[in-house]
């Protein structure tokens, strides 16, 4: 750790994450969020999803400007490959949420990062999405996130850092406990 | 009936505040709806020990003095001490009255009992944290052939069937009923949540020796960064007995560790896949407070005689946790809820609970004039829910409660008295009006 915590600097605004926590222990409603995105089927197993407004702080809120995403197959899959897949979409999805854990821990613990990255695998068995075996299930049996840190810490702080990224990271709750989803057609 | 003060609940921190107000001359009584001791007597199952050693055990002006300091009370002796205390400080203790409601009245409080009324103008709640065991929403969806115990109902392994039992919950707990389940041939399953990881002994001291010496016990509210989330930390993994029961001893002994119960449905406990992370946040958090230990012996190199240091093993994880349990497939028989334990409070008629129906209070001065707590996860200090914790506690509210009936005693206009000693704190009994 450096010696004067102020130097640190991991490009997280902690006093505003603070202010924030502060501010929606007593405005319940405004800790209230939904968040969006849009697909729209382009051909085959191609499709292109789009992501602007969200609402939060008890409205609307909208983006500068629209983020868009192309999924596609891999040609393996007799498909065009113009995108990742949706199931490596959720890898990208936990990755980047542990990987803001990390900063933002950090950044809290007055530890200053120099590199981060996380390597993400999940393993999954396609004799289940192709209904060969039904005792197979469809997603990932197991996922494993890899990182190398290189930080003014030890090795137990980077450790903590982490861990403690985990039990905050909400696609790490997503994925590692039971959503009740709805889907319906109108 | 009229007293100055009221304290509810004759328990070990009950009593110490009812010997503070005799030693002060202040005028009260101790309501107790079973007897003295209660809830160790009713509401803990037969094999449970005290988690702290038998020297640490202490109430003002009373201590252990068998022939096994180190050792750890059983249920008997831990409501025996208590008892005995009670009759030490001749507390003036009402067995077998239960307070139905505590409403404000005037400048004071009514007590409505099951017996008599009570008028005070001070209330000390010393009712106990553990009143009611937790249960999550899930248990509502347990299949009907599926038994639903909590902590607080559970007595020996010898009362369920002998189908599985699943234990939810891995604080000290659940590991110790996961432990005495398991040894009775049911196979367990333990759902872990967030946990903390303690060794019973470490360098050839007992740990609680440790956390008194490092000044950990003492640690008071002020002193800590989320008073929040320490007062809903869960009780460390500690069994009152010399050896360690930690998550590596319970799957030695063959307990299945499975991550923390999410859901219930079709049948099937659903875990959380967080098992891992969970039991490394536990690894870390014990090594930082062995890391300390280690620290202060450096600086106090000739305190002490110790061993060497012993790196714990890190807890080990199946390789692949289950991540749902068929309760017909796997013949689970039982759900035992180690879920943690809050305090009864559908007695109190103040405005002092918050949206949750937590007491408000600051350090145990309850947010209604004349109100204390006592006893409450880390009211005061860490210690606060200890035996041993009760001491400085109720040293420091006892005086904020005297200072209080002094302030009442200069405010008061005579009219509003009751009668010629009514409301007067030195007066050792009262002219009822």
């Amino acid at each position: 750790m450096l010696q004067n915590g102020s130097q640190v600097n991991n490009g997280v605004n902690v006093a505003a994450l603070l202010d924030a926590r502060q501010a929606l222990t007593h405005a319940p409603e405004a800790a209230r969020f939904k968040w969006r995105a849009t697909c729209n089927w382009v051909n085959g197993t191609h499709s292109r999803s789009t992501v602007s407004s969200f609402y939060g702080l008890g409205g609307e809120q909208m983006r500068k400007v629209e983020f868009k995403y192309d999924c596609d197959h891999p040609e393996v899959f007799a498909s065009e490959d113009n995108g990742a897949t949706p199931v490596e979409m959720v890898l990208v999805g936990l990755a980047s949420c542990l990987t803001a854990g990390v900063a933002a821990v950090a950044q809290h613990r007055k530890i200053q990062l120099r590199k981060v990255t996380a390597h993400i695998e999940g393993s999954m068995n396609i004799q289940g999405i192709l209904g060969i075996d039904s005792d197979v299930r469809n997603g990932y049996d197991g996922i494993k996130v890899t990182f190398d840190i290189d930080a003014d810490a030890t090795k137990e702080e980077i450790a903590a850092l982490v861990a403690q990224s985990q039990r905050r990271s909400a696609v790490f709750d997503i994925i590692t406990n039971p959503t009740d989803v709805a889907v319906e057609v109108r | 009936m009229l007293a100055d003060v009221v304290i509810i609940g004759a328990g070990h921190s009950g009593l110490a505040m009812s010997a503070f107000l005799s030693q002060h001359g202040v005028d009260h009584v101790v309501l107790e709806r079973g007897q003295v001791a209660n809830s160790w007597r009713r509401e803990r199952w037969d094999s449970l020990r005290l988690l702290t050693p038998n020297w640490l055990s202490r109430l003002p002006g009373h201590r252990y003095d068998g022939e096994d300091p180190h050792g750890f009370m059983s249920l008997p002796e831990v409501i025996a001490f208590i008892d005995h205390y009670a009759r030490l400080v001749a507390a003036p203790v009402r067995t077998g009255v239960t307070v139905m409601s505590v409403s404000e009245r005037d400048d004071g409080y009514h007590v409505i009992t099951d017996a008599d009324d009570w008028f005070c103008r001070c209330l000390v709640i010393a009712s106990g944290a553990f009143g009611i065991a937790n249960v999550p929403p899930v248990a509502a969806r347990l299949p009907p052939f599926v038994r639903s115990l909590t902590a607080r109902e559970y007595r020996r392994p010898q009362d369920l069937d002998d189908r599985g039992v699943l234990v939810v919950g891995a604080s000290a707990t659940g590991v110790q009923l996961a432990d005495e389940i398991q040894r009775s041939g049911r196979q367990v399953t333990l759902a872990v949540g967030e946990h903390i990881r303690l060794p019973r002994r470490y360098r050839g001291r007992d740990i609680q020796a440790w956390m008194e010496t490092l000044g950990i016990l003492d640690q008071r509210i002020d002193n800590v960064d989320d008073l929040v989330r320490v007062r809903r930390l869960p009780s460390p993994q500690l069994i009152g007995a010399q050896s360690t029961l930690d998550l590596n001893a319970l799957t030695t002994r063959g307990v299945e560790l499975v991550g923390r119960l999410q859901e219930i449905r079709d049948g099937r406990a659903l875990f959380s896949g967080s098992l891992r992370n969970q039991c490394a946040m536990a690894d870390l958090k014990q090594q930082r407070l062995l890391s300390g230990i280690d620290r202060w012996l450096a600086e106090h190199p000739y305190s002490l005689d110790v061993q060497d240091a012993e790196a714990p093993v890190a807890t080990r994880v199946p390789e692949r946790p289950r991540l749902a349990l068929d309760f017909a497939r796997e013949r689970i028989g039982t759900v035992l809820w180690a879920t943690g334990f809050r305090p009864d409070y559908s007695w109190l008629h103040l405005p002092v609970l918050d949206a949750k129906g937590r007491l408000q209070h600051e350090g145990g001065i309850v947010s209604a004039p004349g109100v204390y707590a006592l006893g409450l996860n880390f009211m005061r200090r860490r210690k606060s829910s200890f035996i041993h914790g009760a001491e400085d506690d109720v040293r420091e509210l006892g005086y904020e409660l005297l200072a209080h009936l002094d302030a009442l005693d200069v405010c008061e206009e005579p009219p509003r008295r009751r009668g010629a000693t009514g409301w007067n704190r030195m007066g050792a009994s009262f002219v009822s009006t």
